[in-house]
Parts: C-alpha cells; sequence; structure tokens
C-alpha cells in the first residue's frame, strides 16, 4: 500500500535541479511584451486616452485602450459554472475599462518588442479622467449618498443574505442572561505566492492558446471565451507547473486581456506578466470582514443565543462576490451550536481593489471573530477555555440540514486533548492566569476550526479522470485537479498505485494541464483536489482494473474473479502465481496482430458529499510591552483531515498554512491611502509576509479519524491550517496582558494604540 | 531615444566559460534567463526582495536580479542548474530538500538551494538563529521555511561529521513574570 506512505514529491527532482518549467520559462523569447496602463485614481470616468507620444516609443508595436475592447462584460471567479442565469457569477468586468472604480484599475495596455519599451509607453500615455468621489469601506458605501460603483446594486450591496433560528427576540427576555458583544475586524492580505500571475498567448490553427499560471484551467477556459465573445473550444489553456496559487489563481486574472492582445497584434506571442507590485496592487485579495457579535450567556456559560453581523468588503467588482461572506456566516452557528441565531452578512462594492478566493474562503475572518467571542465570554465568567470549548462545541454526531455533513466522531475533545499535552497547556495556563504586571508577559490561547471539503451542495462537484496504459505496462492518468504546489500529482499517483495494484514507479501523473488534452475538471480549490480526485480514482481505477483483467483473460485463460493486480503484475489470487507482468499484458494487447487493443479508461465521478474538517491552535506568547512587541514561543496545530494520504506532505501543508496564519495575527495588512485610494505597501518589502524570523518552530500534529465518505478515509487539509492560527495568538496576547485585541494585524502601531488606550504604556 | 547599447560579457557558468552581447541595462538574471536559458533562476520581485533568483557570484549569493549582467564579466556564476554532478548527481542539499519535503510549489526552491550552498561551503557551524537570519533573504510561502530549515541544518550536521537530533518539542520554561522582573522599568 501507498497511500499513507511518505513517499518523496514525484516533482521534488525537478524540483531541486531547477528543471521544472513554469509559465515564463516556457514562453519564447520572440513573444512581445505586454504592460497594462493602471490608472492613477481611484474613481472615475476615462473622457478619453491620447497615445501620441506613447505610440513614438522606438518598439511599441500596438496600443489598445479602452475604447478599442468588445462590450462582452464578463465575470472572473473560479467557481463551476451554473446552467441557471440566477446562479452564475456576476458579469462585471471589461477586459479593459472606461468606468474605473479602484486605484490602478486597466485602462489601456502596451505590446511592445521587449518589456523597457513597453514600460516607456506606459508612462507616455495621457488618461483624461471625470473624477467621481469614492469610498473605501464597506459599512460607509451602504450609507445613503455613498458614491455608488455599480448601476444595479443600490447602496453597493452586491449581497445580503441571512440565517435564522429559534426566536432571539423572545429567548433574550431570559433573566440573568450576561451578554457579550465585540466589534472584530479582519485586514485586507494578499496571497504573496512567490510566482507573479503570468501569462502568454498566442493564435495557432484558428485557436487562441493561452499558457498561464492558474488553478483552474477549464475554468479560464471558458472566461477567456467569454470575455472575447468567441466559442470556447477556440480557447486552448495549458498550464504547467504554478509557483503557487492560494485562491488568487482560483480567478481570471489577465489571461483574457492576454488572449484578446494576442488576436490585435496577428496571433504572435504576447506576455503578460505581472509585476510583484501589480500582483499586489491588480490581482485578487482577502476580503476584509467586520463581525459584529453578540452572545447571550447564562452564568454557567450556556449559550442561549447568538446574533452576528458581517460585512464584507468586495473591492471595485464582483470576483468571487458574496460566497466569501455567506460560507463565513453560514459556518457559526455549526461551530457553537444554540438554539436561537440570528446572522446577516453583507458583501459591498468599495473603490479598493477587488477581493477574491484566498486560503479558507472567509473562515479564517470568521474563525477569528467567533472564536474572540468565545474567549470574551470565559473570561467574562472566568471559565477555562479549553473546557469551555469541549462543552459547547458541536457534539458528536451533529449534522447539518443543508451540507449534510456529520460529525461523526469525538474529534474535537481528541485534538484540544493533543493540543494541550504538546504545549503543556495546564501547567502554563496556571501560571499565566496569574496576575502580570511586568513589561514582559506570557501568555497562551488557543482556537478551533471547522471546514468543508469541496464545494457541494453550493456548487457543481465534477471529476473526470482518464487511464492509460502504456507500452511497459505503466499507467498515465489525467485529472482536471491540478498540481499547484500541495501536492496533488504525488497524492494521484500514490492513490492510482493503491487502486490498480503497481508501484509508484509505474503511475505517471501527467502534470501539465491542456483543455485540449486533459478531461474536463474545474481545478484545485476548496481543499477538493485530494477528497474529489479521489473519489475520480477510485471509480475510474477500478473499471479500468477490471478491464485490464478481462484483456488479461485472453493471454492467461483464467477468469477475471481469480485474478489480481499486485505490484504491477497479473496475479491469480487463489494460489498466488503471476501469470503475467503489467507490461507483457500492455506489450501483448497493444502489438496483437488479431486483436490489438490501446486499453484506456475515461470516467466522470460525481460527487454529492461534503465533509467536516477539524482542528485547533494553541499559541504561547511573549508580549514585550514597551517595546509593543509579541513574540511567538510555542505553536502547535492539530488537525483531523481523516486518513493522511502522505503524511510527511501534509505536515507540509499544515506548516505551510500556520505560517500564513501567523502573518495574518501579527504582520500583514494592505494599507490604503484614504485620501486618494491608493495601495501604501504593495511590495514584499513594506508588505510583512512572515519571514524566517518569525517564526519558531511550527508544530504540526493529526489525529486520524477516517472520513466515511471518501474512499480513502480522507478530507481536506490545504486550506484549514490558517484558520484558528490568529485568534489562538489573539486569545495568548489576551491572556498575557488583559488586553483584547479585536482586530488584525497585531503589529507594532496597533499594539501602541491599544496598549495606549488601556493605559499600558503612555 | 538612446540607441541600445551592447557589451560582450564573458564569464563562467556553471564551469563553462561562456560569451554573450548583453543588452547594458539587463541584470545578470535577465541574462541567465533569456541568454542561457537557466531557468532556475525565478524572478519574483527583481528588486531583491525574496531571493527566488539568487545565483552564487565567485562562490557568494547574490540576487541576480539586482545585479547587472555586465558586472559579471570575469566572473564565476553558479547556477542551480550547476550543482548536480556531470551524471546528474544530486548534491546532498538538492538531495536533502527531497528527504525532508523542503520544496512544495518550487518556486523559491532554487534560491533557497544556492543560499544554503553558501552557508554549507563555509564549512562552519552556525547556531538555529544564525541560520534563520542568514535564510531570511528568501520567502517562501508554501513551507513555513520548518523543512527548509530541516534540509540545511541537517546537511550543515552531516558535513561537519556530526550526529543530528531532531528537537520538536516545545520551548517549555515556564517564567512566572511578575513586577520584579527584569526590564520592568521600562513600562510605566
Amino acid at each position: 500500500m501507498l497511500v499513507g506512505k511518505s513517499v518523496p514529491r514525484v516533482d521534488a527532482h525537478d524540483k531541486v535541479t531547477g528543471m521544472t518549467r513554469y509559465t515564463d520559462d516556457l514562453c519564447d523569447k520572440s513573444a512581445y511584451i505586454a504592460k497594462v496602463k493602471h490608472a492613477d485614481v481611484c474613481h472615475a470616468i476615462v473622457k478619453s486616452i491620447d497615445t501620441t507620444e506613447a505610440e513614438k516609443v522606438p518598439g511599441v508595436v500596438k496600443i489598445v485602450t479602452c475604447f478599442d475592447v468588445p462590450d462582452i462584460p464578463f465575470p472572473t471567479a473560479g467557481h463551476p459554472w451554473s446552467t441557471e442565469p440566477a446562479h452564475q457569477d456576476v458579469a462585471d468586468r471589461h477586459l479593459l475599462t472606461k468606468h474605473v472604480r479602484y486605484y490602478g484599475d486597466d485602462v489601456a495596455a502596451v505590446i511592445a518588442e521587449d518589456e523597457i519599451s513597453a514600460v516607456q509607453a506606459v508612462r507616455k500615455i495621457k488618461v483624461e479622467y471625470e473624477e467621481l468621489p469614492f469610498v473605501l469601506d464597506a459599512q460607509e458605501a451602504m450609507k445613503d449618498g455613498a458614491p455608488q460603483l455599480h448601476e444595479k446594486y443600490p447602496h453597493n450591496i452586491l449581497a445580503h443574505t441571512d440565517v435564522r433560528r429559534g426566536n432571539l427576540a423572545e429567548a433574550i427576555k431570559e433573566p440573568g442572561l450576561i451578554k457579550v458583544e465585540g466589534w472584530y475586524d479582519t485586514p485586507t492580505v494578499q496571497h504573496c505566492h512567490i510566482e507573479n500571475a503570468t501569462c502568454f498567448a498566442y493564435e495557432e490553427d484558428g485557436y487562441i492558446v493561452v499558457y498561464t499560471s492558474t488553478q483552474i484551467p477549464h475554468i479560464v477556459r471558458r472566461i477567456v471565451g467569454q470575455a472575447l465573445g468567441i466559442p470556447w473550444g477556440r480557447v486552448r489553456i495549458v498550464k504547467p507547473y504554478i509557483g503557487g496559487g492560494f485562491g488568487d489563481k482560483q480567478d481570471a486574472l489577465y489571461e483574457p486581456l492576454c488572449a484578446f492582445l494576442t488576436t490585435q497584434v496577428g496571433g504572435h506571442p504576447v506576455r503578460l506578466t505581472c509585476t510583484r507590485e501589480e500582483t499586489f496592487a491588480n490581482c485578487r485579495v482577502r476580503h476584509a470582514i467586520r463581525s459584529h457579535i453578540i452572545s447571550w450567556v447564562r452564568p454557567n456559560g450556556d449559550i442561549v443565543a447568538r446574533k452576528l453581523e458581517c460585512w464584507s468588503n468586495q473591492g471595485a467588482y464582483a470576483s468571487h462576490g458574496h460566497g466569501i461572506a455567506a460560507k463565513g456566516m453560514n459556518a457559526f452557528p455549526q461551530l457553537y451550536p444554540c438554539d436561537n441565531v440570528e446572522c446577516d452578512s453583507w458583501t459591498v462594492f468599495t473603490n479598493i481593489q477587488v477581493a477574491g478566493a484566498m486560503r479558507a474562503y472567509g473562515m479564517p475572518q470568521a474563525t477569528f471573530a467567533n472564536d474572540c467571542n468565545i474567549e470574551d465570554i470565559c473570561r467574562r465568567l472566568n471559565l477555562d477555555p479549553v473546557q469551555y470549548r469541549k462543552d459547547h462545541l458541536m457534539p458528536v454526531g451533529y449534522k447539518d440540514a443543508f451540507s449534510k455533513n456529520e460529525l461523526y466522531s469525538d474529534t474535537f475533545r481528541q485534538v484540544l486533548d493533543k493540543g494541550m499535552e504538546y504545549i503543556g497547556w495546564k501547567e502554563k495556563w496556571a501560571a499565566y492566569q496569574k496576575p502580570q504586571t511586568g513589561n514582559i508577559r506570557r501568555g497562551i490561547g488557543t482556537a478551533v476550526f471547522w471546514y468543508n471539503t469541496a464545494v457541494w451542495p453550493i456548487a457543481l462537484e465534477t471529476s473526470s479522470c482518464r487511464m492509460v496504459l502504456n507500452q511497459d505496462g505503466s499507467v498515465n492518468v489525467q485529472m482536471g485537479e491540478t498540481e499547484i504546489g500541495q501536492g496533488e500529482d504525488t497524492a494521484a499517483a500514490q492513490m492510482t498505485a493503491d487502486v490498480i495494484g503497481l508501484p509508484l514507479d509505474m503511475v505517471h501523473v501527467l502534470t501539465q494541464q491542456d483543455t485540449d488534452v486533459s478531461p474536463f475538471g474545474t481545478g484545485v480549490y476548496a481543499s477538493r483536489g485530494t477528497y474529489i480526485s479521489g473519489m475520480a480514482i477510485a471509480n475510474t481505477g477500478a473499471a479500468f482494473k477490471q478491464k485490464i483483467l478481462e484483456k488479461a483473460y485472453e493471454y492467461t485463460r483464467m477468469q477475471p474473479a481469480v485474478m489480481d493486480i499486485r505490484d504491477g503484475n497479473i496475479v491469480r489470487t487463489t494460489d498466488g502465481r503471476v501469470l503475467m507482468t503489467m507490461g507483457e499484458l500492455a506489450t501483448a494487447a497493444l502489438y496483437d496482430r488479431e486483436r490489438s487493443e490501446h486499453l484506456s479508461m475515461e470516467k466522470t465521478t460525481q460527487a454529492k458529499t461534503n465533509a467536516y474538517s477539524f482542528g485547533c491552535c494553541f499559541a504561547e506568547v511573549e508580549v514585550n510591552i514597551a517595546l509593543c512587541k509579541i513574540k511567538l514561543l510555542n505553536i502547535v496545530n492539530v488537525h483531523d483531515a481523516g486518513k493522511l494520504i502522505n503524511p510527511e506532505l501534509a505536515k507540509a501543508q499544515v506548516e505551510g498554512g500556520m505560517s500564513m496564519g501567523i502573518g495574518y495575527a501579527l504582520s500583514e495588512k494592505m494599507k490604503y491611502d484614504p485620501k486618494t485610494g491608493k495601495l501604501l505597501n504593495g511590495n514584499l518589502l513594506d508588505y510583512k509576509l512572515s519571514t524566517f524570523m518569525d517564526h519558531p518552530h511550527l508544530e504540526a500534529e493529526f489525529v486520524v479519524n477516517p472520513e466515511p465518505t471518501s474512499p480513502f478515509g480522507t478530507k481536506s487539509l490545504g486550506e484549514p491550517p490558517v484558520n484558528p492560527v490568529a485568534p489562538a495568538i489573539r486569545n495568548a496576547v489576551l491572556q498575557a496582558t488583559g488586553v483584547a485585541f479585536n482586530e488584525l494585524p497585531m503589529d507594532p502601531h496597533l499594539l501602541y494604540r491599544r496598549f495606549s488606550e488601556e493605559h499600558l504604556i503612555r | 531615444m538612446a540607441e541600445k547599447q551592447y557589451k560582450l560579457v564573458t564569464c563562467t557558468i556553471n564551469g563553462r566559460k561562456r560569451s554573450e552581447m548583453v543588452d547594458v541595462r539587463a541584470s545578470l538574471s535577465d541574462m541567465l534567463r533569456n541568454d542561457y536559458r537557466l531557468t532556475s533562476v525565478k524572478i519574483g520581485c527583481e528588486v531583491g526582495e525574496c531571493g527566488a533568483c539568487t545565483v552564487l557570484i565567485n562562490g557568494e549569493a547574490f540576487n541576480s536580479c539586482i545585479y547587472l549582467a555586465i558586472w559579471a564579466d570575469g566572473k564565476e556564476i553558479t547556477t542551480l542548474e550547476g550543482l548536480s554532478g556531470p551524471n546528474g548527481e544530486l548534491s546532498d542539499i538538492q538531495q536533502a530538500f527531497i528527504d525532508n519535503t523542503a520544496a512544495q510549489c518550487g518556486f523559491c526552491t532554487p534560491g533557497f538551494i544556492m543560499t544554503a550552498t553558501e552557508i554549507l561551503n563555509s564549512g562552519k557551524l552556525y547556531s538555529d538563529e544564525e541560520l534563520r537570519k542568514m535564510l531570511s533573504g528568501h520567502l517562501c510561502r508554501c513551507t513555513g521555511y520548518e523543512n527548509i530549515f530541516k534540509a540545511v541544518k541537517k546537511t550543515m550536521y552531516s558535513r561537519l561529521g556530526m550526529e543530528y537530533k531532531e528537537d520538536d518539542g516545545p520551548v517549555s520554561d515556564i517564567k512566572v513574570l511578575n513586577s520584579l522582573d527584569f526590564d520592568n522599568h521600562r513600562t510605566s
């Protein structure tokens, strides 16, 4: 069995030798370079564009402005297409825009022979704007008289949804209830994949071919087709290795524009590569969400009623839209269930850049708000925070009516116990509860989360898989689930090897996806990769194996029922005799002069299940009050992701997510100039993602409760690790200092402000 | 607009002497990627923030994106492609990156391995804190740096003939901090 073993990544060799080819590495040197002219105003109508001076720059091939592109609005979100118009993504983008809705919006593009000429020409483009008032805050944008971004959305509200359970108004009349209320703010942050967004396009045989760094090739094909108004089959998307995505590349970024630009220069290759600054300012970000929670609890801690309101800052265009805020809101009544719940969420357009998908899709924001409020309840009532969570988290057997997700095992208790043990909770908690008055103070905190696996029943879950027998008996596997660094190809190889009965080196997962060649699939997002591709591999592999054994009958005279494939051999199960190798079978079948046959199997698997994934984080901090600095001393995440296909890869995934969570907690925030709306820190120097110096050892642990809906017992792990980290650190800082930080990041600026407010410093 | 200017740059790249006419404005990463197709040299920021383009110049690790190609004249340049042996044998640090699951998307990997090579070639023993500092010029979003750290540290120990011990336990000292604490005077 290979599933469950920590085999090295199938792509490791190429990645440590520099042989791995990413999008830019594959682009021909002759390609023209495209550069986008970004608006230097926040909200305006483009009156005119003067390209006269720009055209004179030597090397310029063509300049295209917002007045030259097709008037076809298109959506960009990397969602499976819905055949029902009501559920389709909002089509509010143009390739280039005449209505600038954020600072940096795309108004023109230069195609030049080289990068320097393109950049010089962009600088010489003169744009005349009619400036409009702008708004950067979601709640401000909802007010009467606020600047309007999109005609169809009064008060800038893209969507509002709610949840109602029980009767909150009646329930809170109960005498003696304690009201614990808080406003919790999370910042706009960026994915910071080290490979910038990049693509190149050319025309060939009546097709537009786009090579791009994307998580979702088939979806990008559809969107390019929509944006250009051409049949989707006339678009071919090729996805080589990609240097990280984290959800930013679960959106069509500049692929539609690049595809259009090649058509403007006779199909000559055009490369459009974002600079780091463009990746920050012009790709996607994680929604800033402001949450207001009121919990009504009895003195013993029992939760009688809870109210949540949240406002999600969508930025200028709809992209993934309300899905993010809605996911967080819908999770709220499930984690700490109570009978009376009122939730409302609004997703609101503002004049900042576009928010889309980012690792854990609304849950980092929701988890922060929720587990801060739970901690506030514990402090108010002087209850042990771990015991309180154990007592009030969703109980074993809890079933969500909508997703049909079920908590099958006593997972929460198991992950909390494991985390407590690792970090030494009991001792430390007691020690740090004693009054601390010095400059250096310590605290320990925890937070929990649950997360879905894949997107059913909100959207379609489908996966196609193709398996082909090569001449040597090895098997090629193709799927729609993309390798983006998470290890999808390795997990797929391990699962395929087990399902068919092959050693790992006889399974070749074709990593490069090409919409003309790869079977249809929606890509990777929602931590769906291993769960959904596992179903497709199990189904396709079982059918393929049966087909191979039926073929083997022709050469062995043995019934398929008494044969199996083990370690690359056709074996008679009754006595274990090796009848022929897979190589012999493949050669015999392909080169048979009477009945030659190419053996392959292709199946579509649709999933109509989802799965809860669970975990917790424990963090221990040391706070220097005078320096306004938080030092993270110890941190551990404990996950139940079901069975681990590859434990070392799983651990590595968790560590990466913890790192992102640490940045979210302590240092990352995109800052916008309130006077202009311009992003102020859109580079890797001023935007503080965690470096090697900002972490202690990251401990990743697991409890394993196999997921019954997965043939391999597995469920989501890619996104979840980021969820509990920020609230755990916040709760630790609260114990250390007595100061509740209800916004992120807890950087020295915020610490100085809060410590001043609380008179810890003056 | 001034005419483009080119200059002949002759240098040793991965052990072979090479010459090419190079645009005087080009960075070393441009030259290595475009003229020599050494695509392990990755572009992540082009301003020396991320470390993905790191190469060795006369044995010293540099961000090649902020090093002019013409400065490479007469220098000895090593990229990740030059670390493997003549028959594709992996160097110890490359093998350690595989064994410790230190690469995920792989985009920062070449830069990290080049800086690690410089560190390891010094033949010195560094503390954890020193290693972290020396590697901190590289950004990675996938790994949390944990396995990269292990790969480098294990290889350092192995080169120095020392036994590596896994030490993943939590820092366990409990200080009960009170008003007598050493730097209490700094607070109000």
